[in-house]
């Protein structure tokens, strides 16, 4: 197994590599550059060729890419262009609200999927199925954006139950309640977004399990269809459910920052997005490498849980 | 002679789909004493499996019993809450099934499934349960069983996790074990060691045992009784001597002339029968074998025969109109013993 985890890694370094160079040329043939986009109204033609020239952004691409490449290879991220701060700095400061974030959204997600998914697998074709089936059409369909709107315009307009955004309340004294009080909106428009696409693997995951010759074995051992269901069944309908995961990250981490602008959640997606918006590239690579090593990393992690779920499955 | 311990009475079973009901079995009566064992045969799709899932009561969400009783001490398993019925299960009557591979959940170790079953119906802790399923495992004759326990099943071969199966079914001490075509999915030399472990096992334990199978050579080998069945009926009701010596009904004969035989001749042709068996929905008038019957007249066309006792002592059926003037000098020979 150690060894297996090991080759995935060393696999995993030039799929890495060709990431970096793919996304430094898309970030630097974005229209605009760093100086152009932070630069005041009077600066002259002069200043900006200096300032330009001062970030370096004037050698050839390939001289920025190996520099900023030998930068990440001891370690240093750079310093972002528009705040000056440490990369590493801005990134550590953000990555707590974010996990925070997609953690609860993912609970949220398996909360909702897994049973639903069940119900409706084990009451095929009823009302419940519809329902069901129609309810994770919306959550695929909807994008977050809207439903992020529409969540803050319901429950803190209309209603006024949570606040519209933040992460705690400004001049508060903050705490857990209130952080979480700031939370559950976001996560719930992160969480249904995820469950949609995940109530129909369950849902085809439980169905395909529920014809299996071993079900017929452990009703015919006297066993409660709870058990047959909630036991026999699921667990074998997990296997495929956990590779969900892996292959729901990178929707997580774009749904993350399309949710956490709406939000104002103070996590790495918002980073992500002012940082497009000033043409900040150490930080936006630093952000591109972060999102490739999650992806590269869950799928690793999905397949070490797919051999623990299942032990038909030894890699070696 | 002893009582019965199941009593199947004019069993008809149906299966709904959205054209409707389709009837699978019909009119299937039979008797069972303790530690006897009757064998069903017949062609694939006859209602073999229906019939035994029907005492099981596990025909799934589209399937129902319709009519008859079946019925195991007092109680008829036909009428029973689903609560009770689940007490039976495991517990009075147990099932093993054809394909051994995939009848074990892949998920969970030999033990835990053993453990669950004997936890569920016998009073034992669990150390104690974990001890029994040993045990068991080393009655059916599995190596290193303490460690057999704690493996999955892919571990272990075909034959194996038929043994499993087998030491899990009888750990209950049933009354009643149901085998559906237990050897059929296994190669031959494993098939005789299964089948002489469950000789060993019904004459320690008495358990009377229900032992389905479309191969005569099996059902001659392990029966006390036979019940021949084609289309979802009982076609011929005989001891298994009586069976093998004279069989009377035409799908019989059918059935035994195709069963290859060392001692004949290599170049002899192996007979079958002719044609397939019809389906539910398209089940011919009269006599549902007359299509492939050589010795169909008008009236096996035009009317349903009953299934009638042509012997003294109701031990041998037939439901064939050929053996009609049998039955009748039977009924009259009968009358008379009573006159007189
Ligand atoms: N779950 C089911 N739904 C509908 N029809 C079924 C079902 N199970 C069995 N049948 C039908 O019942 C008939 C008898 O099948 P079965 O008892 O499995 O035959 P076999 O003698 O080979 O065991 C077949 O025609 C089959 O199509
Ligand atoms: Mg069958």
């Amino acid at each position: 197994m150690f060894q297996y985890i090991v080759r995935r890694i060393l696999i995993a370094l030039p799929v890495l590599f060709g990431v970096t160079i793919f996304s430094f040329l898309i970030v630097n043939m974005a229209p605009g550059n760093p100086v152009e986009m932070q630069i005041n109204p009077d600066a002259t033609a002069a200043d900006i060729a200096l300032k330009k020239e001062a970030l370096g952004l004037n050698d050839p691409l390939y001289v920025q890419y190996v520099r900023w490449l030998s930068g990440i290879l001891h370690g240093n991220f750079g310093f972002s262009f528009s705040t000056h701060q440490a990369v590493t700095g801005m990134i550590s400061d953000r990555i707590g609200p974010t996990l925070l974030l997609m953690g609860t959204a993912i609970i949220i997600a398996y909360l909702i999927a897994i049973p639903i998914g069940i119900l409706s697998a084990t009451r095929q074709y009823s009302w419940m199925d519809y329902l069901s089936t129609s309810f994770s059409f919306l959550g695929i369909s909807i994008p977050h954006f809207f439903l992020g709107l529409g969540a803050i315009y319901v429950f803190s307009i209309v209603f006024q139950i949570f606040p519209t955004g933040g992460m705690n309340t400004l001049g508060g004294t903050g705490g857990f309640a209130d952080t979480f009080n700031h939370l559950i909106l976001p996560a719930l428009v992160l969480g249904t977004g995820i469950a949609g696409s995940m109530v129909r693997y369950v849902r085809s995951s439980v169905l395909e399990i529920l014809g299996q010759d071993y079900l017929r074995t452990a009703r015919s051992k006297g066993l409660k269809e709870f058990f047959v269901i909630n036991k026999h069944a699921l667990r074998n309908a997990l296997i495929p459910i956990i590779t969900v995961i892996g292959m729901d990250i990178p929707l997580l981490i774009g749904g993350a920052v399309v949710t956490e602008q709406i939000f104002q959640w103070p996590g790495l997606g918002q980073l992500t997005i002012q940082s497009i918006g000033s043409r900040d590239y150490p930080t936006l690579m630093a952000m591109n490498l972060m999102a490739a090593v999650a992806v590269l990393l869950s799928n690793l992690i999905t397949d070490v849980l797919y051999s623990v779920a299942d032990p038909r499955i030894k890699y070696n | 002679m002893s009582s019965n311990l199941l009593e199947v009475e004019k069993l008809q079973t149906a299966f709904k789909n959205d054209k409707g009901e389709v009837i699978s079995v019909d009119e299937v009566t039979f008797n069972l004493k303790p530690g006897e064992t009757i064998g069903i045969v017949g062609e694939s799709g006859c209602g073999k499996s229906v019939t035994s899932l029907s005492v099981m009561r596990l025909l799934g969400k589209s399937g129902y019993i319709k009519k008859g009783s079946i019925k195991l001490g007092g109680n008829d398993l036909a009428q029973l809450p689903e609560a009770h019925m689940r007490h039976i299960r495991g517990n009075e009557i147990s099932m093993i099934f054809q394909e051994p591979m995939t009848s074990l959940n892949p998920v969970f170790t030999i033990g835990n499934q053993m453990m669950e079953l004997i936890l569920l119906h016998m009073k034992l802790s669990k150390k104690e349960a974990k001890m029994y399923a040993i045990e068991m495992l080393k009655k059916v004759g599995i190596p290193r069983a303490e460690e057999i326990i704690h493996e999955y099943p892919h571990k272990l071969s075909g034959g194996m996790r038929q043994r499993v199966m087998i030491a899990m079914a009888l750990s209950c001490k049933p009354k009643l074990l149901i085998a559906d075509e237990p050897t059929t999915a296994l190669d031959v030399t494993i098939q005789a060691q299964i089948l002489e472990l469950m000789k060993k096992l019904r004459q320690e334990s008495n358990t009377a045992i229900m032992m389905i199978s479309h191969d005569l050579g099996v059902i001659a080998e392990m029966a006390d009784k036979v019940l021949v069945m084609y289309a979802g009926q009982v076609v011929e009701e005989a001891d298994v001597f009586a069976l093998f010596d004279e069989p009377k009904h035409p799908y019989t004969k059918g059935l035994m002339e195709s069963i290859p035989h060392l001692e004949y001749d290599s170049h002899e042709r192996l007979a079958s029968i002719p044609g397939t068996v019809p389906t539910l929905k398209h089940m011919p008038k009269g006599c549902r074998f007359h299509t492939r019957c050589p010795f169909a007249n008008e009236k096996c066309k035009n009317e349903k025969p009953p299934l009638l006792s042509i012997n003294q002592h109701d031990e041998h059926k037939v439901r064939c109109w050929l053996y009609e003037d049998q039955h009748q000098q039977i009924l009259a020979d009968t009358q008379r013993e009573v006159h007189a």
